[in-house]
């Protein structure tokens, strides 16, 4: 038994509650209904449904006006094969503040040029505002104290037209679109036109284009046209690191 | 008796320098008017509905006055001399603009002392709907009561606003006392308010008067039903301030944002545009008795929450002298801060206690208004649940008045229903466990609580009287808050900003100023 400890079958990976392949799953959500016996085997048959068996309502809750809460565990018997996991990730080296700014001066020779914006109707810039801002955020810089990068953070309700117009002004190296209001995928088509702006203007291919927020990974970043996508806990130095290494790749200095 | 040993003598310094600082923003404002508070008045005298291009109406009269160069005068003046002149009501005459028959300017004027007469007498007539409104929330607070402070303040934001009530009235039913309906991203943007129910929005539901109808009808319902009468809330901020201060008044909302600065330095909204908007429209909530929220709690999401918290008392003090000259009572201003320090931060909960506590003593009347931590919420929703309950102990050991309820999804997505059933769940246990700690407690004189709150109500008035040295145009200007840099002409809205002529109409503003004791205030 030791053995499954140490020696991990990832071939056949299941989730783990107290004991190897137990397959323990905690849910909770919502139905449209009274709570009671009735609503507790609702809950119980649509887990079953799901593929779970030995499902158990721990916890039933009245939400009022005919809704219920439900709080479940379940198990399951599917397993993943982690050895055949592909995902695509930036692979590019994360460099320290001091690094970056060397590396720029070495590689690129030049101070490089950052433009960054909430867009679209979206007001909530505590993403960019933490990638950008002077002070940066939880004990690293943002990009306006790096003393090779250029930074300009626009700020929120940016619109794609207003972006695309100051990266010309400013001849920006980099593009960096936080969107934090995702709801109902509002994000997505603004995220799309952009690259269509910037392809349009015979731009996109001379310029980093980086996106980020809560719901934004780096395969979807990649799907929308862009050339990476950074997620929640993403600091300066991991965009800065990126970008610094993109430009030199693709010959941008 | 300041059980942070806070110097009295230190106090009247900052309210000295706030006071100075509100008097010189005051005979700005007042020398001025705009857009938006000449539609407030149009809506104040019931001119409602949309054109064929769904303009609304108050828009497509003041458009046509400021077109004809005339808007300096008071929009009342030109639709009150129409309503004499022609013998039509105000509906019908913004109904003719919008379909091309009628020229405003055209008409031949009344004399002066008749059409200062008609609009006073009408103006007269509309405010007694607002009163009427007043009338009956102090009775519904009679007979249904209220929950005790602070009030469980949650918001639902689906975009849909038949969505919006069952969550609402499911909510109440939860344990909420005040229901806030999220603006659609973007609303505050906008140089008209959208008309009609509505059943789109993204982050948000458009506040529109007939959204507000019916959400305030569903809370008064389940509010009946369950024997507390439940508060609504809305945001009347952005570029149509006033106009949604009076649709808040003409609706019985009781709860509603107002805080220019937000709007300048997070909206990038053109100072003077929206520091005369807001004075109208605190005169209008102070009327209808509804409670103002200020938006100090910003400053501390994009800056650092232990450095900005001098920057958030020196705002507290400013919204309230500003308050103050709208004719505001002390115990309608919600003024705002927040539990937004650093969860890594060793003994950050003793400086959250002494800013929270320092503002409770320094504003005893006022309905504190308690954000919950956003910046630090991370996804880990079993953490955040944690660091909410952490802000309900402060907000229960210094007796705050609208704790805004932290939900464990923050950072995720809009409250599903049962993230606000758990949110309220915890804040109820806290409150009514820890009910009476606070009176129980005593900080001990030279400890890390009191120093603390020494040191930033020290920096606090240093930033005051450095604003007042300099006006707080020009601090704006300079950068001084948030770290955010606007200037006198930029931001959005400032083509909309009209100096008065000396014959300016405005009927509900001097019959503002008369019901709110604010005549000794002359420009």
């Amino acid at each position: 038994m030791t053995s499954q400890w140490k020696h991990r079958d990832l071939t056949q990976v299941r989730p783990y509650g107290d004991t190897f392949d137990d397959g323990v799953i905690q849910l909770s959500f919502s139905l449209p209904i009274p709570p009671g016996e009735e609503a507790a085997e609702a809950a119980r048959q649509l887990v079953v449904k799901m593929g779970l068996h030995e499902p158990s309502v721990v916890h039933q809750q009245d939400l009022g006006e005919d809704f219920t809460f439900v709080v479940l565990y379940a198990k399951t018997r599917e397993s993943v094969d982690v050895t055949r996991i592909k995902v695509a990730k930036v692979e590019s080296a994360r460099m320290s503040f001091y690094e970056i700014n060397a590396f720029i001066e070495e590689r690129i020779g030049r101070k490089i040029t950052i433009l960054g914006a909430c867009t679209g109707t979206d007001a909530h810039t505590v993403g960019i505002d933490a990638i950008m801002n002077m002070k940066g955020y939880n004990g690293e810089y943002g990009l306006e104290r790096y003393p090779m990068i250029d930074a300009y953070n626009l700020g929120s309700q940016v619109e794609n037209e207003e972006l695309v117009a100051k990266a010309i002004e400013l001849k920006a190296d980099a593009i960096l679109v936080s969107q934090v209001v995702t709801q109902k995928d509002v994000h997505l088509p603004n995220l799309a036109e952009l690259v269509e702006l910037l392809e349009a203007e015979g731009l996109r291919e001379r310029l980093v284009l980086v996106c980020g927020g809560p719901r934004i990974g780096h395969e979807l970043a990649l799907e929308l046209g862009y050339d990476a996508g950074f997620g929640p806990g993403t600091l300066a130095p991991d965009v800065a690191s990126y970008v610094v290494q993109e430009m030199v790749k693709r010959g941008l200095g | 008796m300041s059980k942070l040993y806070l110097d009295p003598k230190q106090v009247s310094r900052a309210r000295r320098a706030a006071s100075g600082i509100a008097d010189s923003l005051q005979s700005f404002i007042l020398e001025r008017t705009t857009v938006a508070v000449e539609r407030t008045v149009l809506r104040l005298y019931g001119l409602d509905g949309v054109d064929a291009d769904f303009v609304p109406l108050p828009n497509v009269v003041v458009d046509q006055i400021k077109e004809g160069g005339q808007l300096a005068r008071g929009a009342a003046r030109y639709v009150i001399n129409a309503a004499i002149q022609r013998g039509l009501t105000v509906q019908e005459i913004g109904e003719q603009v919008a379909d091309g028959t009628l020229d405003l300017l055209e008409i031949p004027m009344a004399d002066e002392a008749t059409i200062r007469e008609k609009g006073t007498e009408l103006a007269n007539a509309s405010l007694e709907r607002i009163r009427a409104n007043r009338r009956k929330r102090e009775e519904y607070l009679q007979t249904l009561g209220e929950g005790p402070q602070p009030y469980l303040y949650v918001i639902v934001a689906t975009g849909n606003i038949y969505e919006d009530v069952v969550q609402a009235k499911a909510a109440a039913r939860q344990g909420a006392d005040i229901i806030a309906v999220i603006r659609s991203t973007g609303q505050s943007l906008i140089d008209y308010v959208p008309y009609g129910a509505t059943t789109e929005g993204f982050g948000g539901t458009y506040a529109t008067q007939e959204n507000f109808r019916i959400m305030r009808e569903a809370l008064d319902e389940v509010g009946e039903e369950i024997g507390r009468y439940i508060r609504l809330c809305n945001y009347c901020s952005g570029l149509c301030m006033p106009e949604i201060a009076a649709m808040g008044a003409l609706e019985r909302l009781d709860v509603m944002l107002n805080d220019a600065l937000y709007g300048i330095l997070f909206r990038d909204i053109n100072m003077q545009r929206t520091l005369v908007d807001q004075n109208f429209s605190r005169m209008i909530n102070s009327f209808a008795g509804v409670i103002i929220n200020t938006g100090e709690d910003n400053y501390l999401t994009t800056a650092d929450a232990v450095e900005q918290a001098p920057a958030v008392l020196a705002s507290q003090f400013i919204n309230e002298s500003l308050a103050l000259r709208s004719g505001l009572p002390e115990e309608q201003m919600g003024l705002g801060h927040a539990f937004e320090m650093s969860p890594d931060l060793e003994d950050g909960f003793l400086l959250e206690l002494a800013q929270a506590q320092m503002a409770r003593e320094l504003f005893p009347k006022a309905p504190l208004k308690y954000m919950p931590p956003t910046k630090h919420m991370t996804g880990n929703i079993f953490k955040g649940h944690v660091q909410d309950t952490l802000f309900n102990v402060v907000g229960a050991m210094t007796h705050q008045g609208i704790q805004l309820l932290g939900m464990m999804t923050e950072a995720i997505h809009t409250p599903l229903i049962h993230d606000r059933q758990i949110a309220i769940e915890g804040a109820k246990y806290v409150f009514h466990n820890m009910r009476r700690l606070g009176d129980e407690i005593e900080y001990k004189r030279d400890g890390r609580i009191v120093k603390r709150a020494h040191q930033v109500l020290g920096e606090a008035t240093a930033i005051l009287e450095e604003v007042e040295g300099i006006g707080m145009l020009e601090a704006i200007s300079r950068g001084m808050f948030a770290d955010v840099l606007r200037t006198m002409t930029g931001g959005k809205g400032l083509h909309g900003v009209v100096k008065r002529a000396d014959d300016y109409f405005n009927p509900f503003e001097t019959l503002l100023r008369v019901e709110l004791g604010l005549e000794a205030i002359t420009r």
